[in-house]
């Protein structure tokens, strides 16, 4: 899996709530969930938010509530990975679950700024900010949870039977 | 291989002899959890897998909780797709308004969980039933869609952080004060992917309320799951409210543990997590003079007849303050009667509180007290991020039901001792 996109950049906590909050939990229409993603950090983010982009965060991200819309509505809101120096465990599963990328680089995260431009290639391990031109590696996932990545997800895998 | 309490559970229920910390194992589940929230996403999932019923009809279990009764047009919805659901497939355990109650106080009352379960449940406080020795964890809807097909779920085995408990609460001090203690101690990732598990002499000094009150905020120091030793409390508990045999798993005594933590009980002080994280606390003694606007005291952290009791036996013959709203929300309806039949109902109304049906309501901002921007609550809820209760400049103040209650009379953040000189 190879990521090329513009970065989107926020701090730590960022916590499910802001990533969408509870008012917006009585729809599961994945395009009116990203309509309103991460409206209480960046209101901004659902009009500046473009396919292809990426997600780099600090510490912890994804923490908090369960809620499942939250990577949900970063997926459908065009994001392509989400590059984080830490992610709280619920939200972690759930993006492997439902196929959104996400990698954990605490080097990478620190670094890269907010525009630069940057590739991610999650099969070889390596984070390039083709912006200043610094690379950090990447561990790569066990291989049942790349299964799951690379089956599309949770469901997808359970289909092909990787879960009986 | 010397394991911990939750590594045994994740062991006997994936079939291995042993297994460790950063193993991955697939673990049959004894009960399957979700609410009016979580699982539409969950039902939506469940019908790409195209199995006619889910695996198990007694062990699936939807509770309508958050937004029930019906916030609103959507939120009556999604209930009414968690009914025909349910009704569709025969599942036993459907609660819906009338039975109702706050899922993490409902399922322990109902006897849902026993000791040595695994459970999963599409809510992050879920890992409330560790307090019953039960290895029990929050999870997204697509985990919940694929365990009702399949009856199980995959996990990393966490290593683990051991609290080893000593001494006893002082009076009006409780679980929740020792909760906040501990995330304010170790931050809110401070247990990023571990088990909490707790033991120690103190243990027995910790009523199962105040056990599940500690277990329902593990998720808020990043932990897996949170998980008590079991005792003769627990035993009594658990078989008072369930046909189901309770089983023990002890922790090995030569267990490898992350930290080993030693928390004395009795040092233990009134506690507040001030905006915008549960790890920002302070002791009330080091808080200045801050007025509120509303106090709601509930939730699955909270809400249980011992909290209500607590909390009227400081707003009992007093005045709430002016300007301030208190909500009280027992967390199922045999608390709420309870609650009724012992007057306790009639003391919160004198007083001037208002008393809502069992409902999460407030605790996410989903309505039944929601805060403009500006406005302060103090809550016995268990999150307090930004905009968590309604404005994103509104503040939520997280605090222990006689804190709460305290803070209801003064109108501004109090010690219980302040208030009942």
């Amino acid at each position: 899996m190879k990521f090329t996109g513009t970065v989107l950049k926020y701090g730590d906590n960022v916590d499910t709530d802001v990533i969408i909050p509870a008012r917006y939990l009585n729809t599961i229409d994945k395009k009116e969930l990203a309509s309103h993603c991460m409206e209480d950090i960046d209101a901004d983010f659902s009009k500046k938010v473009k396919v292809g982009d990426i997600m780099v965060a600090g510490f912890n991200f994804g923490c908090g509530s369960s809620r499942e819309h939250a990577p949900i509505a970063i997926k459908e809101s065009g994001i392509s990975v989400v590059i984080a120096k830490s992610f709280a465990r619920i939200f972690y599963r759930n993006s492997i679950n439902i196929g959104l990328a996400i990698v954990e680089c605490p080097e990478a995260a620190e670094a890269i700024e907010n525009g630069d431009e940057v590739e991610a290639d999650l099969d070889k391990g390596i984070i390039l900010d083709k912006t200043t031109g610094k690379s950090f590696k990447t561990e790569p996932f066990p291989e049942f949870i790349q299964n799951i990545i690379s089956n599309g997800g949770l469901v997808e895998s359970v289909k092909k039977g990787i879960i009986k | 291989m010397p394991m911990t309490m939750t590594q045994k559970i994740l062991a006997a229920h994936a079939g291995l002899e042993s297994v460790e910390a950063g193993q991955l194992v697939l673990v049959n589940l004894d009960r399957v959890l979700g609410n009016d929230i979580t699982s539409p996403v969950a039902i939506r999932e469940f019908e790409k897998l195209g199995c006619d019923g889910v695996f198990d009809k007694d062990k699936v279990t939807m509770v309508m909780d958050h937004f029930a009764p019906n916030k609103d047009i959507k939120a009556a919805v999604q209930c009414k797709m968690c009914r025909d659901f349910c009704n569709e497939k025969e599942i036993t355990h459907f609660y819906d308004v009338g039975r109702m109650g706050i899922e993490h106080a409902l399922l322990p009352e109902k006897g849902l969980v026993v000791s040595g379960d695994a459970v999963i449940g599409a809510d992050s406080h879920t890992c409330t039933y560790g307090a019953l020795g039960a290895f029990s964890t929050g999870v997204g809807s697509t985990d919940m869609a694929c365990a009702m097909a399949t009856g199980k779920a995959w996990f990393k085995v966490p290593s683990a952080i051991k609290f080893v408990l000593k001494g006893k609460l002082n009076e009006y001090v409780s679980g929740k004060d020792v909760i906040l203690h501990i995330i304010g101690k170790i931050g809110v990732d401070g247990a990023l992917y571990k088990s909490m598990e707790f033991t120690g002499d103190g243990l027995g000094s910790l009523s199962i309320y105040d056990r599940l009150t500690m277990a329902n905020m593990a998720i808020e120091a990043g932990a897996k799951n949170g998980i008590f030793e079991v005792d003769e409390q627990t035993i009594e508990y658990v078989k008072a409210h369930s046909d189901r045999e309770p089983v023990v798993y002890k922790a090995d005594e030569d267990a490898v543990y992350d930290e080993v933590i030693e928390i004395d009980l009795s040092q233990i002080k009134s506690t507040v997590a001030f905006p915008h994280l549960p790890e920002n606390t302070h002791t009330t003694d080091e808080i200045g003079e801050i007025k509120i606007d509303q106090v709601v005291i509930g939730s699955c952290t909270n809400g249980h007849y011992k909290d209500l009791e607590q909390a009227a036996s400081i707003i009992r013959g007093k005045k709430v303050a002016k300007n301030v709203r208190a909500i009280i929300i027992p967390a199922t309806q045999d608390i709420y009667l309870k609650a009724v039949e012992n007057g306790l109902v009639k003391d919160f109304i004198e007083a001037g509180c208002i008393v809502s049906t069992p409902t999460c309501g407030p605790c996410l901002g989903g309505y039944m007290g929601i805060l403009a921007k500006g406005e302060r609550a103090v809550a016995t809820t268990n999150r307090n991020f930004v905009g968590r209760m309604g404005d994103t400049e509104s503040e939520v103040y997280l605090a222990s039901p006689a804190v709460a209650a305290a803070s209801a009379i003064a109108g501004r953040i109090a010690d219980p001792k302040e208030v009942m000189a």
